[in-house]
This record gives structure tokens, C-alpha cells and sequence, in this order.
């Protein structure tokens, strides 16, 4: 035996759509007429349109108030107000609902990642009696709007004594049942020989959820971090039911909302305040965007 | 090492579908036994009860003297090889190879030169930093062999390991495991539906067929005295040539061909010729001669297939549907025939060939059970 009489190494996919065996079709040498692909001139106008929003906020956040309410809008201030986001950090408690909205949501995200894995690892993979109804209950409540759930939740929170602290926007959220049925779902996916390979090689249940099934689900992980830490930093509604009056447990949603007086609403501030909020949005974004593209689950499996 | 011993063993799904029906089998220690059946006879499911991926519905299995029907897979001390090798797709080369030697907490030291040891003896030291992504067919295929061998275990399991190799690959790899296991020496169990990788490999085959063992032996056994018509028509590329036939006073009529008397109870029999124990003969030959009208020639180089009818009736009862279809286009008075000759002797299509019976290679096969007739 010797390596060399192998079939050379292929790292480079080759791209499917130049298979004609497996796609039935040849590839015609196209003309083209344009020097990219016509779809970006579809593309490019939506994508201009999706922007304009954002951009009318950073500019908006650069203005001066006046500015804010001249007619028609200006669309670059002549000097750039970088003070407005210093204002928003000295005059508001910028600084505390930021950090309140990360406490809150890096728990949430976290304790969904792992309760979530669990149970869905459970539903997915081991057999139990009633495994079937029982997820069926819980995927059931996916369709209750949080409208209806709002008062019960209400009382179990304020019950617990939660009421106006951070508890109670991490409590009642410790768990999705969205990321049980994401995650089930994808675990199924996952090639069961690579978990029996696993059994006969001496890993308990738990090693092979930790050193198998995990590290193979991270674009599903990612997805799930991704759209939990959204969910819950943008979440408005429930922390405006349950933080009363301790403006020391106020989020970020919550505090933005306070620019917003009843008589005059400060735009510039506003809008330099969003940006900042969403900052770490865009970063997570990023980071988790590699995830995102196609796992490698089945790679170890036939050549 | 060790042996392993099926009692009975069988394996019932929900349905009821039974996929194992009473196997009893001794796999001796050091041997290596081949199940070979078609898809779906149970020989994975076998061999799946051995690794203990699957429940023992009833009867037992046992691991040098121990019954493993209640023990976990991890302390059977056994190691498999899957079909589509199962590696750890985000583990390098290095990791897969030592994945159950860190479960078992072996030194960190001890699991670096098995991995070592065991690269080596499969020339994959140059692959170690590699994940199965990038790796080439054959390559996986050693990596997953080397997984499984690295712990050293007791019994060495095998399903269709082959399977996924292109061609060339499947025959250099199929020399390659002989000979390691004559390295080794430890007791393996090799789950195949190829029944050519059967014959070159084993010491022993086994034949399964719908859960229910046929034949156990030695390869060249069971090819010469296949124990029933199924065995004769499986085992064997291309398979056993089955005529119906009619035995009375010690005589059996095939068509218009009479076979000399054997030892054969009256009624009717199932005549059973291999295609090498068909010859072209000339005028002189006293023994049974068939009129074969010949219909394709299959050229391979170093032989040549020829298909052809003659006036009998074919055994059709065992056959696959598609070829009982073929057999009943429009011939059925007539049986198709297949012999293997040197490429010298190859005829032309439509001619007609004089083919004599090797009386010696012929086996007789009850054509109510399908049992061979004859005691060996």
C-alpha cells in the first residue's frame, strides 16, 4: 500500500452545477452581456432600499436637533455632530441599560444553548415513553402568542419576587421552545454511525453529546445564538410590563423609549442612541456569519 | 482475542419483522468469517448484535466466555468498521485514530504511539493533520480500519467496509486486509453482500438468506457442495445453472438429456451445473450432451461467458423477478444456460454448440425443499 497510488486529495469541491453527470445538464459557454451577473441589477436597488433606513439614522445621528426638523430632510450635515453621542452617554444611563440588556441576554443566550441542546438532544436521540406526545405538547405551545401568556408570566414573576429586577426578563426566557425544535430538528440530521462509532469507542451519552453532536451543530448553534440574542435585546414588551419603576434595572429598549417625551422628542439623540444599540448586533452578526454556511456533519462519511 | 458464539440468536422488530431467525454460529478465536447474503437477509443485524447496536431479541451471544446480551457496546472490547466509515468529520486523522483510546484514558503518552504504530502500519503518517474531509476514498477507509484496530480488540467487526471503494481500490484493498488480519490475527467478522469478496476473503463463509442461516464453511466447500439451491445460486458470478429435471429408476431426465443413475429417490429434482462444468465436445463424448443455441457472448479476456438456451425446464422458483421476466420471454419450454469457456473456444451468437456434462460437478437438488439430494 502507499499513498501515492491514491487518487490525488481533492480540496476544492468541484462546483455541482459543472457536474453534467449529477445535474443531468451541460453547461453551455454563456454570452454575456453585461460584465456581472443581471440578477445585481434587481439586487442592487432592493439592496438600496433596505439601507436607505440605516443611513438616514447615521445621518440623523449626526445632525444638530434643528437639523433634525428642517424641511426637505438634509441629507449631510454640513459638520458632523459626533457630540451627540457623547451627550447620550453623560446625560442618560446609557451606560447601565447596556449593561443590563448584555447581562440579560448573554444569560439568556446561554442557558437556551445548553437547556435547549439537551432537550432537544433527548428528543431526538433517546427513547422514551411518550417522547412523541411530550414534544408534541411543547412544540404546541410555539402557536400561544405572548400576548396570551403575558398576564399568567406576569403572575409566576411576580410571584417569585422578580418584579423590577433583571430576574425577570432572564427567568421566564431561560428556555425557547423554538431552539428545542431547531435544534431536534438538526440533530436528527446528524449521521447515527457517527454516534455508534462513538458508543463502540467507549463515549458515554455525554461525551458524545459534547465531542459529536455539538461540535457538528454549530451552524444550528450559531443560528439559534444569533436569533435568541435579537429576540431578546431588541424584547420591549416584557420589560416594559416587568420593570416598574427601578430605572436602575432598565434595558436598553426601555431606556430608549424615555427619549421619547411626550412633548418633544430629541431625534438626534435618538438615532445616536440606536446606533449604538445596535452595535453589537452587527458584531455578532459577523462573527457567527461563518457558522452560518454549510456544516461539515457528513464529510467523514463515504469518499 | 476470542471467539464469538451465536445461541440461537435471534432479532425480531416491531412489525413483527424477524431479521435474525435462530442463528447458531462459532466464530472461532483468530478466525475470519464472512456473512454474505443479499440485502436484507440480516447479516448487518448480526453483526450489529455482536457490537451490541442492536437488542438481542432472544437466544444469546457471547465474547470469549461471556454472554454480551445485557453489556454496552464500550465493554464488549470489540471494534467496527462501517459502511460509510462513520469518522469524525471535525476530528483530525490524529484525534479519529486515538478518539477511543482518550475514553478509555489511556496515557496520553500510550495513545501517541499506538496512533503512531498504527499510522505507520497503514502508511498514514503523512495524513495525520488531515480531517476526513480531505481525504481520498481509500484513505478514509484506512483511517477508519485504523480506528477500530488501534484498541486492539478482542473481535474486529466489519460491515461492507468495501463497498464505497471504486473498483481498482476494492481489490488492492480486499489483499490488504487479508493480509493484515494474518498480522494480527484477531478474530474478525466481515459483513459483505459481495459474494466474489466472500470467496477471496474468508476462512470461513457464512450464507444468510431472509434471517436464516444456509451454509457455513470453508469457501471452496461451500462453492463445490452449496447445501441448498439458494447457496447454489448465490454463491458463484455467474450463478449455478439450474435445470428441472425428473429422477426415476435411478435415472434423471433433463429435457431430452438423461444423466447416469445416482443414488436419487424418484420425482422430481433440480439439476445444479456450474458453467465451468459445461464443455463444447465432439461427436465421441458418451456422457450427457445439451444442444445450446447460442445468444450473447461475453468476452472478459482471460474467459468468455456464453448465454444460451436449451430445450429444459429452468428451476424458476429462486430467481429474481427481473430474471424470471427475461427467462419467460416467449421460451418457456426452454432453459437459459451459461457456460465459462476459454477465449479460444468462443462461438458466435446464433450458432450451436455440442456441450458435454462433467458428470463429477453436477449436484442434485430436492425440488420440493430446494435441500441438496445428494450426501456429501
Amino acid at each position: 500500500m502507499s499513498a501515492v497510488t491514491e487518487a490525488p486529495v481533492e480540496l476544492v469541491r468541484p462546483d455541482p452545477r459543472s457536474l453534467a453527470g449529477e445535474t443531468g445538464m451541460v453547461e453551455r459557454p454563456r454570452r454575456r452581456l453585461l460584465p456581472f451577473d443581471p440578477w445585481h441589477l434587481f439586487l442592487l436597488p432592493l439592496a438600496a432600499v433596505m439601507l436607505l433606513p440605516l443611513l438616514w439614522m447615521v445621518v440623523t445621528s449626526l445632525e444638530t436637533e434643528a437639523q433634525t426638523f428642517h424641511f426637505p430632510p438634509i441629507l449631510w450635515p454640513g459638520t458632523p455632530q459626533f457630540g451627540n453621542y457623547l451627550d447620550v452617554i453623560r446625560d442618560s444611563a446609557f451606560t447601565r441599560w447596556f449593561w443590563n440588556t448584555t447581562v440579560v441576554t448573554v444569560t439568556v443566550v446561554a442557558s437556551n444553548l445548553v437547556l435547549c441542546t439537551l432537550a432537544a438532544y433527548a428528543f431526538a436521540r433517546i427513547r422514551f415513553l411518550g417522547r412523541a406526545f411530550i414534544y408534541f405538547v411543547i412544540l404546541a405551545t410555539l402557536m400561544v402568542p405572548l400576548q396570551v401568556v403575558l398576564i399568567p408570566t406576569f403572575l409566576l414573576v411576580k410571584d417569585l419576587g422578580l418584579l423590577d429586577r433583571l430576574g425577570a426578563l432572564v427567568v421566564p426566557n431561560l428556555v425557547n421552545v423554538f431552539g428545542i425544535f431547531l435544534l431536534t430538528q438538526f440533530f436528527r440530521t446528524l449521521p447515527i454511525d457517527l454516534e455508534e462509532a462513538a458508543r463502540i469507542d467507549g463515549a458515554s451519552r455525554l461525551s458524545i453529546l459534547l465531542r459529536i453532536v455539538v461540535p457538528l451543530s454549530l451552524p444550528a448553534l450559531a443560528t439559534l445564538a444569533v436569533i435568541q440574542f435579537l429576540w431578546t435585546w431588541n424584547d420591549f414588551l416584557w420589560p416594559l410590563v416587568t420593570i416598574l419603576t427601578n430605572q436602575d434595572a432598565f434595558t436598553l429598549q426601555l431606556g430608549l423609549a424615555t427619549f421619547q417625551g411626550s412633548h418633544q422628542t430629541q431625534w438626534h439623540l435618538v438615532a445616536a442612541a440606536n446606533l449604538m444599540s445596535m452595535v453589537p448586533m452587527i458584531v455578532l452578526f459577523l462573527l457567527a456569519q461563518r457558522y452560518f454556511v454549510r456544516g461539515i456533519a457528513t464529510q467523514g462519511l463515504k469518499g | 482475542m476470542a471467539r464469538v458464539a451465536f445461541d440461537e440468536a435471534t432479532k425480531v422488530y416491531p412489525g413483527p419483522v424477524v431479521a435474525l431467525d435462530h442463528l447458531t454460529l462459532d466464530v472461532a478465536d483468530g478466525e475470519f468469517l464472512i456473512l454474505v447474503g443479499p440485502s436484507g437477509c440480516g447479516k448487518s443485524t448480526a453483526l450489529r448484535m455482536v457490537a451490541g447496536l442492536e437488542r438481542i431479541s432472544d437466544g444469546t451471544i457471547s465474547i470469549g466466555d461471556r454472554v454480551v446480551n445485557d453489556v454496552p457496546p464500550k465493554d464488549r472490547d470489540i471494534a467496527m468498521v462501517f459502511q460509510n466509515y462513520a469518522l469524525y468529520p471535525h476530528m483530525t486523522v490524529e484525534k479519529n485514530l486515538g478518539f477511543g483510546l482518550r475514553r478509555r484514558h489511556t496515557p496520553r503518552e500510550d495513545v501517541r504511539q499506538r496512533v503512531d504504530e498504527m499510522s505507520e502500519m497503514l502508511g498514514l503518517q503523512d495524513l495525520l493533520r488531515r480531517r476526513p474531509g480531505q481525504l481520498s476514498g481509500g484513505q478514509r477507509q484506512r483511517v477508519a480500519m485504523g480506528r477500530a484496530l488501534v484498541r486492539e480488540p478482542e473481535v474486529f467487526l466489519l460491515d461492507e467496509p468495501l463497498s464505497n471503494l471504486d473498483a481498482k481500490l476494492r481489490v488492492q484493498m480486499r489483499s490488504e486486509l487479508k493480509r493484515l488480519h494474518d498480522r494480527i490475527g484477531v478474530t474478525t467478522i466481515y459483513v459483505t453482500h459481495d459474494q466474489v469478496e466472500a470467496i477471496t476473503l474468508g476462512e470461513r463463509i457464512a450464507v444468510l438468506s431472509e434471517g436464516v442461516l444456509q451454509q457455513v464453511g470453508p469457501p471452496q466447500d461451500v462453492y463445490d457442495h452449496p447445501a441448498n439451491v439458494f447457496v447454489a445460486g448465490f454463491i458463484g458470478s455467474p450463478p449455478m445453472n439450474l435445470l428441472k429435471g425428473n429422477a426415476a429408476g435411478g435415472r434423471i431426465a433433463v429435457g431430452e438429456v438423461e444423466f447416469v443413475d445416482r443414488q436419487v429417490p424418484d420425482g422430481e429434482v433440480l439439476v445444479g451445473i456450474r458453467p465451468e462444468g459445461l464443455h463444447p465436445v465432439g461427436e465421441a463424448f458418451d456422457g450427457p450432451v445439451f444442444e445450446v443455441s447460442v445468444e450473447v457472448v461475453e468476452p472478459l479476456g482471460d474467459e468468455v461467458l456464453v448465454h444460451g438456451s436449451i430445450e429444459a425446464h429452468a428451476a424458476e422458483e429462486r430467481r429474481e423477478a427481473e430474471e424470471v421476466a427475461l427467462l419467460a420471454d416467449g421460451k418457456r419450454d426452454r432453459a437459459t444456460i451459461t457456460l465459462r469457456l476459454p477465449p479460444e473456444e468462443r462461438p458466435k451468437p446464433g450458432s450451436r454448440l455440442r456441450v458435454g456434462v462433467a458428470q463429477h460437478k453436477v449436484r442434485l437438488f430436492d425440488a420440493a425443499n430446494g435441500l441438496a439430494v445428494e450426501p456429501r
